[in-house]
């Protein structure tokens, strides 16, 4: 478990960055936090020329409230957004999604942009951003360009990113007044990798209708967003049996596949029952 | 004054270095010139293989040597069988090198040596092996049966030992009973995992042709033995060290795994020293694994629950060789029986080879195994006859006034399992009070009403402790007024300083500071065998004893020529011996050892210095017991299951130190919950370990143990000096049970029935939904 030999590079500014990677394709990789990176390269599963570190990169680590509007760089630590009062009182669901994220010391190195770059099927962030309709920001030889969240999560451990692209930044729309959110987990420990998550947010949408959003993540697919659901929240509110039907729509349009933590049955239940209490969790917090 | 240090809760001796970062692990040992090494590992689970082509590895720069097979020569031989089996029909151990054909993922196959460890590792992926692969036997049960893939080929199947064991009238028992319970219950494959992985490091001394060896060994002395003998060297040519060890519970007692031979081997080769540093992912594949049974039991019980009869026919798992011997299933057959008065018991067991690393014992020893067996057939007999879990235990528990009860059985170390010293009732008294069970049973019509499914479970344990072999310990009193205290059985975190600082220091009356231990070095005590079957305390805290006790009759001895007072007139007190009622008249125990070695005029016959060494070994060795009671939430949506409550009610008799008990039994109960719903190791139908990381296997960390409360119950042990029985394992031993038990309890109304550990949150939904189990 020693990584095969790579040179290292550490430059200060993300132009150097970006030409750095332009200038060795796709046998270099970017070194964010580590924390998935490094086991990677110690398994030998990654191989790469060159790491570039992007650590010193001090422009790339800001976490700003602008026109209501979050900024998060990309090597924000994701203990220090999940710290951030501002995130917390406008997005409380990233700082709820940013706790079930391994534990206290790899959300002190591991990085905003390494999570969403690095795209596990299981994690938290790329469906919390699926959720959020997040703006990501890329920087590569050709020139800078915006990657909506829909769009950046292209199947398992791949994105939108060329290999010559970093990604710089982060953008989360305001949310509505009286929105009401709901985060819910199935991890074997705390700190595992989600067997299941669930997103959920209701968005006031005037004359008390609302705009739900529920996006699942840990089916192995990515994260998905679950329309059915969507449409029965959307069309008959948080009442009466509404969040249980929409559990079991979102039931019933996931697809996950056996593997070695559990078989795909359990995880539809999972879904089912996870996606009943956000949108419960959701309900309570609407309009408040 | 003598201080009563024996009982009190001193602080740890050890922990100021550890804590301090002080300690010296195997990877703190840094030498110089030192070089590392990684080992080639099969990546089949079964093949042939005829060459190993190292050269483009011996190309790479820093590359010192790539060792195979070939290059052993003698010391290649077949490693030692630890223990016999009346049912052997053809035992077979390891090699440090397969030569010529591998039986398991993770075999080693050949050793690189490098000037770095990143250098040794890029090595391995250059050198070329042409395995021809071969059907593989994985699973347990296919295995043991006839006509599919054998383990080794010179053999005609796969059982290496068929043992059956007796002890009443087992067919009147089946014929009296009024319920016949018949079921499959399968403890499932685990590993131990120290958070300290194995490692090796060997230093040659050419001038001499000695070599020194740190090795994270549980048995220093033992290893010491069989490595001389491969390296055709003298003993005393040979030295183990086992410095600060990061826990054992079993893993790192093996005579010898490859490395502890081959890393000496290199480094005499190469007239260097070699380090190898177990990296997590070997530990899956190259250390050692545990539990996977698969008992097919049979119970027969009157209509008012009394157990008259237990028939159990088991496979177990030995995985690709057994040099251990089938003790698993030994100490399994053994303690079958439990705390109970079961008047008949019959046991028959198959040791079966598969194609999956070697299976020897961990924290129990085949003592969960059995103990889940039991208790959980305890719990199915009481549902079948519509019986509490509880009030069925107290009808059939050995009472203290049937003690000494022998229960027929035949543990470890040919050990008559006797019950005595304790009283079964009022564990399970203490318990059930604790839990507050009945409140639990109380509330959960109302609250399965709510939805809200809360079960109570308990397990007992009875725990073979203290067994044989012997194990011995040097005291010594220094003319500095240090008292020099050795042995041969090592620390991985257990606490022996402290605990034979406390024995020592109390018997001679003298300040805990001024007594040095020192354990785990062959130069220093070769005598003994090592740590573990929770019997250091038992076995080598009574050889402490016996050692002190002789040394203080010298002292008095030397004193009462000294003061020209008897002996009976002399007391021990703060470092000096004392004439009783005159303190002002005594001289220090320092003082003694200065006369105690008179260079110019010793006497022919007579021995220097105010020394002894005893040699302790427990023929019926000492039973430990208790009860685990837990207090389960499942969430019947998930699965996922919270420990709302965890009670231990124990006796291990006389506690030397109360705190060192307390991290015992916590530390063991958290691996037996890990045991009871997180830790299990899979392969595939090829023999592929599917389980190599801890993202896989699922350790329970802080924030998944609940808080265990503790009672203890202090029976002395008549059986030792010190009245002590071993703590070391009960606290894993029935955490499976409890935990199923207390599981089942909460999804009675679903008539959920737990035939397997570990359980998952899938297989409790499974039984919740009625599903065939997965
Ligand atoms: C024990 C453990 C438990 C964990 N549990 C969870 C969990 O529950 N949920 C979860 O989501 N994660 C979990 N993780 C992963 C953790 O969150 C990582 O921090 C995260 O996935 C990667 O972030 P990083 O900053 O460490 O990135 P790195 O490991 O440095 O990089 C990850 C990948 O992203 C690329 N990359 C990094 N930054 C950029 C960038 N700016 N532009 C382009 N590419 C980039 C890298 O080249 C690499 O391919 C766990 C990790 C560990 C070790």
């Amino acid at each position: 478990m020693k990584p095969p030999p790579f040179a290292y590079e550490c430059p200060t500014e993300v132009a150097d960055a970006v030409a750095l990677l332009a200038a060795h394709g796709a046998d270099a990789r970017p070194l964010a936090g580590g924390q998935s990176l490094v086991p990677l390269l110690n398994f030998r599963l990654a191989r790469p020329a060159v790491l570039v570190d992007l650590n010193r990169i001090t422009a790339l680590g800001q976490i700003a409230v602008e026109n209501g509007a979050l900024r998060i760089g990309a090597m924000a630590r994701q203990a220090a957004v999940e710290a951030d009062p501002d995130v917390g009182r406008g997005w409380p669901l990233l700082t709820e999604a940013i706790g079930h994220i391994a534990h206290p010391q790899i959300r002190n190195r591991g990085t905003i942009g390494g999570s969403l770059a690095h795209n596990d099927p299981a994690a938290e962030l790329p469906a919390v951003m699926l959720a959020l309709d997040t703006e990501m920001t890329a920087r590569g030889s050709k020139g800078t360009r915006t990657i909506q969240a829909q769009d950046f999560c292209a199947g398992t451990m791949e994105t939108a990113l060329a290999p010559d692209e970093l990604l710089t930044e982060i953008r989360i729309p305001a949310l509505p007044e009286g929105t009401g959110w709901g985060f819910r987990e199935a991890a074997r420990r705390q700190g595992d990798f989600a067997l299941i998550a669930v997103a959920v947010l209701l968005r006031p949408s005037g004359a008390g209708g609302i705009d739900a959003r529920v996006v699942v993540t840990g089916t192995g697919e990515g994260p998905v967003r679950m329309r059915g659901a969507e449409v029965v929240l959307t069309e008959r509110g948080t009442e009466g049996d509404a969040c249980e039907v929409a559990g079991n729509a979102a039931a019933e349009a996931s697809e996950p596949a056996d593997d070695p933590h559990a078989p795909a049955w359990y995880r539809q239940r999972l879904v089912a029952a996870l996606t009943q209490r956000a949108c419960r969790d959701a309900a309570m917090r609407l309009g408040r | 004054m003598t201080t009563r240090l024996i009982g009190e809760p001193v602080e740890r001796r050890e922990d100021e270095r550890l804590l301090t970062g002080r300690a010296r692990f195997i990877d703190d040992v840094h030498l110089s010139d030192m070089l590392h090494a990684a080992v080639l590992r099969s990546p089949h689970a079964k093949a042939r293989f005829t060459r190993i082509d190292a050269r483009a590895a011996l190309a790479l720069p820093g590359v010192q040597a790539v060792i195979t097979h070939e290059d052993l020569g003698a010391a290649n031989m077949p490693m030692p069988l630890l223990n016999e089996d009346p049912g052997f029909i053809h035992p077979r151990t390891h090699r440090a090198l397969a030569p010529g054909q591998v039986r398991f993922v993770g075999e080693a196959v050949a050793l690189v040596v490098a000037d770095s460890r990143y250098l040794a590792e890029d090595a391995l992926d250059l050198i070329e092996v042409d395995y021809a692969p071969g059907a593989a036997a994985v699973d347990l049960v296919a295995a043991a049966a006839p006509g599919g893939p054998l383990v080794h080929d010179d053999t005609d199947s796969n059982v290496a030992c068929r043992t059956a064991d007796n002890t009443g009238d087992i067919e009147s028992a089946f014929a009296a009973a009024d319920f016949v319970l018949r079921e499959e219950l399968r403890p499932e494959r685990g590993a131990a995992q120290p958070m300290e992985t194995r490692g090796v490091v060997a230093r040659y001394d050419a001038s001499l042709d000695t070599i020194t060896i740190w090795d994270t060994t549980q048995a220093p002395v033992s290893a010491r033995g069989v490595i001389a003998d491969k390296l055709g060297l003298s003993e005393a040519a040979v030295t183990v060290i086992a410095p600060d060890v990061g826990g054992g519970f079993g893993v790192k007692i093996f005579l010898v795994y490859p490395e502890e031979l081959l890393i000496p081997f290199a480094a005499r080769l190469l007239d260097r020293p070699v380090k190898w540093i177990e990296d997590r992912r070997e530990h899956f594949i190259g250390s050692n694994h545990e539990r996977l049974m698969v008992h097919r039991i049979e119970v027969a019980a009157t209509r008012d629950g009394r157990i008259l009869g237990i028939k159990d026919r088991f496979l177990y798992d030995s995985g690709a060789y057994c040099p251990y011997g089938p003790i698993n299933a030994q100490c399994a057959q053994a303690i079958l029986p439990g705390p109970y008065k079961i008047p008949a018991v019959h046991t028959e067991y198959e040791a079966v080879y598969t194609n999956t690393p070697v299976v020897s014992p961990y924290r129990g020893a085949g003592q969960p195994h059995g103990n889940f067996v039991t208790e959980a057939a305890m719990n199915h007999v009481a549902r079948a006859l519509g019986l509490d879990a509880a009030e069925i235990r107290r009808r059939n528990l050995v009472r203290p006034e049937d003690c000494p009860w022998d229960s027929g059985r035949i543990f470890q170390g040919n050990t008559p399992f006797i019950h005595r010293d304790s009283d079964y009732p009022l564990q399970l008294a203490k318990a059930v009070d604790a839990l507050d069970y009945a409140g639990v049973k109380r509330g959960q019509p109302a609250e399965r009403e709510q939805g809200i499914f809360r079960g109570a479970g308990i397990a007992f344990f009875v725990e073979g402790t203290g067994i044989s072999p012997y194990e011995g310990v040097e005291v010594r009193v220094e003319p500095t007024g240090h008292v020099h205290v050795a042995t041969g059985f090592p620390s991985q975190g257990q606490g022996h300083h402290t605990t034979l600082t406390q024995i020592v220091a109390e018997t001679l009356a003298v300040a805990p500071e001024q007594v040095v231990v020192e354990s785990g070095r062959s130069d220093r005590f070769a005598w003994g065998v090592g740590t573990f079957a929770s019997r250091a305390a038992v076995v080598g805290g009574s050889a402490a004893l016996g050692a002190a006790k002789a040394v203080r009759a010298k002292a008095l001895d030397l004193a009462s020529e000294e003061l020209e007072v008897a002996p009976e007139d002399l007391v021990l007190a703060d470092g000096a011996v004392h004439v009783k009622g005159a303190p002002q008249m005594a001289v220090t125990l320092a003082a003694l050892a200065y006369a105690a070695n008179p260079i110019n005029t010793l006497q022919a016959g007579a021995e220097p210095g105010l020394r002894a060494a005893d040699y302790y070994r427990s023929p019926d060795g000492a039973i430990a017991s208790g009860v685990h009671g837990a207090v389960v939430v499942v969430d019947i949506a998930t699965g996922m299951v919270e420990i709302e409550t965890y009670v231990v009610v124990h006796d291990c008799g006389v506690m030397i130190n109360p705190t060192i008990v307390e991290g015992q039994i916590l530390g063991g109960t958290a691996q037996g919950i890990g045991g009871a719903f997180y830790e299990k190791l899979r392969f595939d139908e090829d023999g592929q370990p599917l389980v190599t990381t801890f993202m896989d296997y699922l350790i329970p960390t802080a924030m998944e143990i609940p808080p265990i409360e503790i009672h203890h119950m202090e029976s002395r042990c008549s059986l030792n000096p010190l009245g002590v029985k071993g703590v070391g394992e009960g606290g894993a031993i029935p955490a499976a049970a409890a935990f199923a038990g207390a599981v089942e309890d909460a999804l009675e109304p679903f008539g959920a029935t737990v035939r397997a550990v570990p359980l998952d949150p899938p297989a409790i939904l499974a039984m919740i939904e009625g599903r065939a189990e997965s």
